[in-house]
């Protein structure tokens, strides 16, 4: 048998195991995310106005960012051992949270101070409250843009949840983990293309979300 | 405004304090006890990982800016987008594939380790600088033939000046995940200071863990600094974005 | 000189973008290629220096084919300047002034004099400007610097592609005059591209006017102002060619031809001109005030007397109206 067939015939054997660590990281990626989106956009929102927190919140994330993964996982590891959750799930969840705020809060801010001052002195003299202002014209000009950092986001974080399986959070990265210490080439091929596909599909689903996000009239722009 | 000035400055402070209070309550729990105990294999490891670094991502520049060069010339601009397309494919595979898939090619050690790095090194440093020539107005091109610049002084005197703010961003970018990429060299026999982050995780020893993790995270955030400073000198004061804003 | 000896260019796709050009522009003339866009004009233009190939025919500056020289030594004689200035952000002023006199190897010393009288030149302190970024100037100075750059080499050629196109109009009309002043001291040989009627009446000693690749009247402003030779030209010139024709005639030629008026003392707040002031002008400066006449005076300031719109109107019928019986557009 060749080294391709002989690949069919692993897939085949193993579809259970690849569905299930697909589920588990999209579940770990999804809802870091989610988290990351609910505190990273109206902190960007909030941001906007007060310009001395925004340089250091941005600075602060973007040290955050240069912080390697591995040491990341491997500084929060004594960390949480003091309430016992040192590896799994808990320390991977709050490594992508972080990893995910640069990108967003960045984004929204500088979308929402990016909105056109003229629509925003329109919306004024129309009479517009503040939290109307925002929901009806800032957010929606703004949502583009805000959406390119969550697609940014998601994607980085698939890679970086392959790096969690170090440390018991499971999802795809076992394989390539199993992989490397087993030297089996088809759990590292498998692994590899099976996380390199999810990155693409979830890139490309951002993507289309982004362009339906985006209010008509701003197409040709964005 | 004074309100906004002080929570903005008590932010700052809590950032600060929470740093040091993570070292204090460190060194208490002897956290950093191999950095003394062990303080030659420290340096040895330190060395190990900076060479990691320091040689692929010598090797990716010396690479990917010639063939971005080549990319963006006339003669091939028609298939630029295919290097990009395939650049842009790549940056999508894991990190920890692209040293796996290494290992099954070109097996264990310090050369695989290094290889690995260099195509992972490659693409950010090779993505930024076709965009930085792109990003270049034609009409400055034009400018530039029109009072009789030879193509390579086209390139060097007005390209590559232009797009420096651009590479150098590829550069840094590469090189900072590059200190953090490397720590997994310890997986393929390639050593580095992974070789304590592992271990730790492994043996449940956060002494190990800890001198480990810290000083990678420190050599990034000092690679990420230099870089920065380096980008200060190299790029252009007109061509800089903050002075265009 | 620049000969251009039956010019064509083919695009790939049989697109005729020059068709069968030819006309000279004499030594230190201005000659302004005018038409609207896409008529061939830049083309035209692109083709002297060679950054476009010549598909047929020849040019000739000062009687030797471009074709001859290496385009590299050609474009260094030739100063180009284009719409956008073209400045490069990466270099200083100097630097950028002096860009064709580093290729060419000059020395430093010869450089940063040169450097000082082109700045001069173009009215931008040498000093203030030498380590400054194009970026950190206004569009006129950057164009002024763009025009610097341009006469570095002291070329006896310039190309000029719609070089004030991009600036605000009173910009544009400062620098079209400076230019002027400019043109009066180096005297180059010029080749200049606009899509702006006036423009080219200002600044053209010779206008060649273009559509579709052709040539459709290659004469001065004012031939072409009084005598369009076709439908093409006279719609493209404008139903107000008589008032722009006003621009290319001074006081000094009403006075010749019908004389000034007398000076009335007894009327307030009356304007002065200069009689070398054009016509246009003056019929402004009348329009704009409350008093029916303005004074006119020499150099020295000295009274003449006076010019009332009956004067502009009464020398308009003259000169124009009978010069040009085409229409009764004017």
């Amino acid at each position: 048998m060749t080294w391709f067939q002989e690949w069919i015939e692993f897939l085949n054997v193993n579809l259970p195991l690849i569905v299930d660590l697909t589920v588990e990281h999209v579940a770990l990626v999804g809802l870091a995310i989610l988290v990351a989106i609910l505190i990273g956009v109206p902190l960007g929102i909030y941001l906007t106005t007060n310009e001395y927190l925004a340089s250091t919140i941005l600075q602060a994330a973007s040290i955050m960012m240069t912080i390697p993964s591995i040491a990341l996982f491997g500084v929060m590891i004594p960390l949480l051992s003091i309430i016992n959750k040192g590896i799994g799930f808990v320390p991977a969840f709050i490594a992508l949270v972080l990893y995910s705020q640069l990108p967003i809060i960045r984004n929204t801010y500088t979308a929402i101070k990016n909105v056109d001052p003229g629509v925003r002195d329109a919306a004024i003299g129309l009479g517009m409250k503040t939290v109307q202002r925002l929901f009806r014209v800032e957010i929606p000009n703004a949502m583009p843009v805000i959406m390119a950092g969550i697609r940014t986001a998601v994607v980085m974080n698939i890679g970086i949840g392959v790096i969690a399986a170090f440390i018991g959070a499971g999802g795809l990265g076992v394989m390539i983990v199993q992989g490397i210490v087993r030297t089996d080439q088809y759990l590292i091929v498998t692994g590899s293309i099976a996380v390199s596909l999810l990155a693409i599909i979830a890139d490309v689903l951002l993507g289309s979300v982004q362009k339906w996000l985006t209010p008509k009239g701003l197409e040709t722009n964005s | 405004m004074e309100r906004k000035k002080f929570v903005s400055l008590m932010v700052r402070y809590g950032f600060y304090a929470l740093v040091i209070y993570f070292f204090v309550w460190s060194f208490q729990k002897n956290y950093f006890s191999y950095l003394f105990k062990e303080t030659e294999t420290f340096v040895l490891l330190t060395r190990q990982h900076l060479e990691l670094v320091a040689v692929s991502s010598l090797l990716a520049i010396a690479v990917a800016l010639p063939s971005a060069v080549l990319v963006t010339r006339p003669r091939f601009r028609q298939t630029e987008w295919i290097f990009t397309n395939l650049a842009n494919l790549g940056q999508t595979i894991p990190v920890l594939a692209v040293l796996a898939l290494m290992i099954s090619i070109l097996g264990l050690g310090f050369k695989t380790a290094v290889f690995a790095l260099f195509i992972y090194s490659v693409l950010p440093i090779f993505r930024n600088t076709v965009a930085g020539l792109n990003s270049i107005d034609d009409r400055l091109i034009d400018a530039a033939k029109g009072m009789g610049m030879k193509p390579h002084q086209i390139l060097f005197r007005v390209e590559l000046p232009n797009a420096a703010y651009s590479i150098m961003a590829g550069i840094r970018t590469a090189i900072v995940i590059n200190v953090g990429t490397a720590a997994f060299a310890f997986l393929i026999g390639g050593g580095g200071l992974g070789v304590w982050i592992f271990t730790g995780i492994r043996l449940f020893d956060n002494s190990a863990l800890l001198s480990g993790a810290v000083p990678v995270t420190l050599l990034a955030i000092l690679a990420d600094y230099l870089l920065r400073l380096l980008e200060y000198v190299v790029v252009p004061k007109g061509t800089r974005p903050s002075a265009n804003a | 000189m620049i000969t251009f000896d039956h010019v064509t260019k083919i695009y790939e796709g049989d697109v005729k973008a020059v068709d069968d050009v030819a006309f000279t522009v004499e030594k230190g003339d201005i000659c302004v290629l005018l038409g609207p866009s896409g008529c061939g004009k830049t083309t035209l233009l692109r083709m002297v220096n060679r950054l476009e190939s010549i598909t047929e025919g020849e040019i000739r500056i000062n009687g030797k084919s471009n074709r001859d020289l290496d385009t590299i030594e050609l474009r260094r004689s030739i100063g180009y300047v284009i719409q956008s200035n073209g400045l490069f952000p990466n270099m200083t002023i100097e630097e950028n002034v002096t860009v064709v006199p580093s290729l060419l190897g000059w020395d430093r010393k010869k450089k940063r004099e040169r450097y000082h009288t082109l700045m001069e030149l173009v009215g931008l302190d040498p000093a203030e400007y030498r380590k400054r970024y194009p970026h950190e100037l206004s569009g006129g100075q950057q164009q002024r610097v763009g025009v610097a750059r341009a006469l570095a080499a002291d070329p006896p050629v310039m190309l000029m592609d719609e070089p004030f196109g991009a600036l605000d109009p009173i910009t544009r009309e400062r620098l079209q005059d400076e230019f002027i002043q400019i043109q009066r001291e180096v005297k180059k040989t010029i080749l200049f591209v606009s899509h702006d009627i006036d423009e080219a009446i200002k600044m053209g000693n010779k206008i060649v006017l273009m559509r579709d690749g052709k040539i459709m009247q290659h004469d001065t402003p004012s031939e072409i102002l009084v005598h369009p030779k076709n439908e093409f030209v006279s719609r493209f010139v404008g139903k107000d060619r008589a008032i722009k024709n006003l621009s290319l005639h001074t006081v000094e030629d009403l006075q010749k031809e019908i004389g000034l008026g007398d000076i009335n003392e007894t009327i307030q707040d009356t304007k002065t001109v200069n009689i070398h002031q054009d016509l246009r002008n003056t019929l402004s400066t009348l329009m704009n005030q409350e008093a029916e006449q303005v004074i006119v005076t020499d150099d020295h300031g000295e009274k003449l007397g006076t010019v009332t719109i009956d004067h502009v109107q009464r020398y308009l019928h003259l000169e124009i109206r009978e010069k040009a019986p085409v229409s009764t557009e004017g």
